[in-house]
């Protein structure tokens, strides 16, 4: 199975309205900026995103998430902080962009349980807060907590350093981020990776992502803007 | 002279322990790590995947973006390690950072597990409003200003202590400490220890206690200056210039 297509197919295969697209990245570190390059380029408009930031802005430049704000083809998101995107931070005040903001852990928690199959859990993040506004609470040997459910997207964008190219995929340091559950989370995952090798040169021990949770590779290996 | 800042981070930088793990928040709470002492053995968690932060990295690779994004290409893949930074290594502020031997990377979803799961023995964040039932609100101002939590919230639920460093008053001379926080909780009844440039401030059943106060601030500044039931220490101590 040839899962190797270019930024461009990658950025077609995300819609827009009805449809979600779950999106890596942590800051600055672990993002698919070449495919979300394209995606910007494409112009895919009335987005609906899940991710924990909304990329960045403030070094004079966008970069991943950021583009696509940038645009104005984000509509509504499912976030954890604006990050450093001062200009998301504006537009969310604005009501320009539909923003529900989850609690980071909560939110990566929720999309391995989107992955994993499970129903969901029970934590004590937000407790008392407009968080826990219209949640089941319990409580569990005399702790409160709030249940979250899981989630999962249509469309998975996410990023490693290299992979083989059934899409066994390494990371490096903190850019693997909740990669791994993105992949598992939704139904039709988009790995972009710097490095491409053969299927075998990783080790079956070193694998971080495995190649079954990823439909389609994308390589991008010179840096983007 | 010390800047408030300054102050904050220098008194709260000899509260930490000997082995502690800890989580720095973005900006104030980060620049605790200046100030504690090299002697002692701390472990620094990163919530974007890791324990073992040595130093941010700053400097002309920030000046344009094609000075990044070549420092990012000269420092991807395997070219470069962990001691001299890498484009796949940074701290939870996406800042680019080192690791220092004995480090680890993990996932995020373990990283809030440690956070959540009680691993972290201390955390120090920011807040714009603390209250006397040791609640804080940090991450929204109504109408105005809607950063989001990150991840504050699963961190205060978890850590067995948190310090919350914070500017005594807001710029136009507003408590900070209040009876009740006017704004969004980001977590409630989890604060020990409040340091602010005038004074350090306990939690306790549901009062402030004045522990410490920077030479020259009087009770009557205090008292002026906080909202809400306070008490002051028996033995109060100096703050550190």
């Amino acid at each position: 199975m040839d899962k190797i297509i270019t930024a461009e197919q990658a950025a077609a295969m995300v819609e827009g309205g009805d449809r979600t697209v779950m999106i890596a990245g942590f800051g600055t570190t672990g993002t698919p900026n070449h495919i979300l390059k394209s995606l910007a380029d494409l112009g895919t408009n009335d987005l609906s995103i899940i991710a924990g930031d909304f990329g960045q802005n403030n070094r004079g430049f966008r970069q991943g998430i950021a583009l696509l704000v940038g645009n104005g083809q984000v509509s509504r998101a499912q976030i954890s902080f604006t990050g450093v995107n001062p200009e998301a931070a504006a537009k969310a005040a604005a009501g320009e962009i539909d923003v529900t903001f989850i609690p980071l852990g909560t939110l990566v928690e929720r999309i391995r349980c989107g992955g994993y199959g499970i129903g969901g859990f029970y934590t004590r993040t937000g407790v008392g807060t407009l968080v826990a506004e219209g949640k089941e609470s319990k409580v569990i040997d005399g702790v409160e907590y709030l249940l979250e459910k899981p989630l999962r997207a249509d469309v998975g964008l996410v990023k490693a350093y290299k992979a083989d190219k059934f899409g066994n995929a390494v990371f490096r340091y903190t850019a693997r981020g909740y990669n791994e559950f993105i992949a598992m989370a939704c139904d039709n995952t988009i790995l972009e990776v710097e490095e491409l090798v053969e299927v075998g040169d990783i080790q079956p021990d070193e694998v971080q992502l495995p190649g079954i949770f990823v439909n389609h590779i994308v390589v991008g290996k010179e840096a983007v803007l | 002279m010390s800047n408030a800042r300054e102050i904050i981070a220098r008194n709260i930088a000899p509260m930490l322990k000997d082995g502690d793990i800890v989580n720095l928040g973005v900006g104030m709470p980060t620049m605790v790590g200046n100030y504690v002492d090299p002697d002692m053995e701390l472990y620094f968690h990163a919530e974007n995947g890791t324990i073992g932060a040595g130093v941010v990295l700053s400097g002309e690779m920030f000046e344009s973006p094609e000075i990044l994004l070549q420092w990012e290409e000269d420092h991807s893949g395997f070219k470069t390690d962990y001691h001299e930074g890498h484009k796949d290594l940074a701290n939870a502020g996406s800042e680019y950072i080192t690791l220092l031997d004995g480090a680890s990377c993990f996932d995020v979803c373990r990283s809030f597990a440690i956070a959540r799961g009680g691993h972290l023995d201390v955390t120090v964040l920011g807040a714009l409003q603390v209250d006397q039932e040791g609640s804080l609100a940090n991450w929204m101002v109504p109408g105005k200003r809607v950063n989001g939590m990150g991840g504050a919230m699963d961190i205060l639920s978890g850590a067995k202590k948190a310090i919350i460093a914070m500017e005594h008053c807001t710029k136009d001379g507003k408590p900070k400490l209040l009876r009740k926080c006017t704004m969004p909780y980001t977590a409630i009844n989890c604060v020990d220890t409040v340091v602010t440039e005038k004074c350090i401030i306990d939690i306790e059943d549901g009062h402030f206690t004045v522990r410490a106060l920077y030479p020259g601030v009087t009770r009557e500044e205090i008292e002026a200056t906080v909202e809400g039931e306070l008490v002051f220490a028996d033995e109060m101590k100096v703050m550190a210039v």
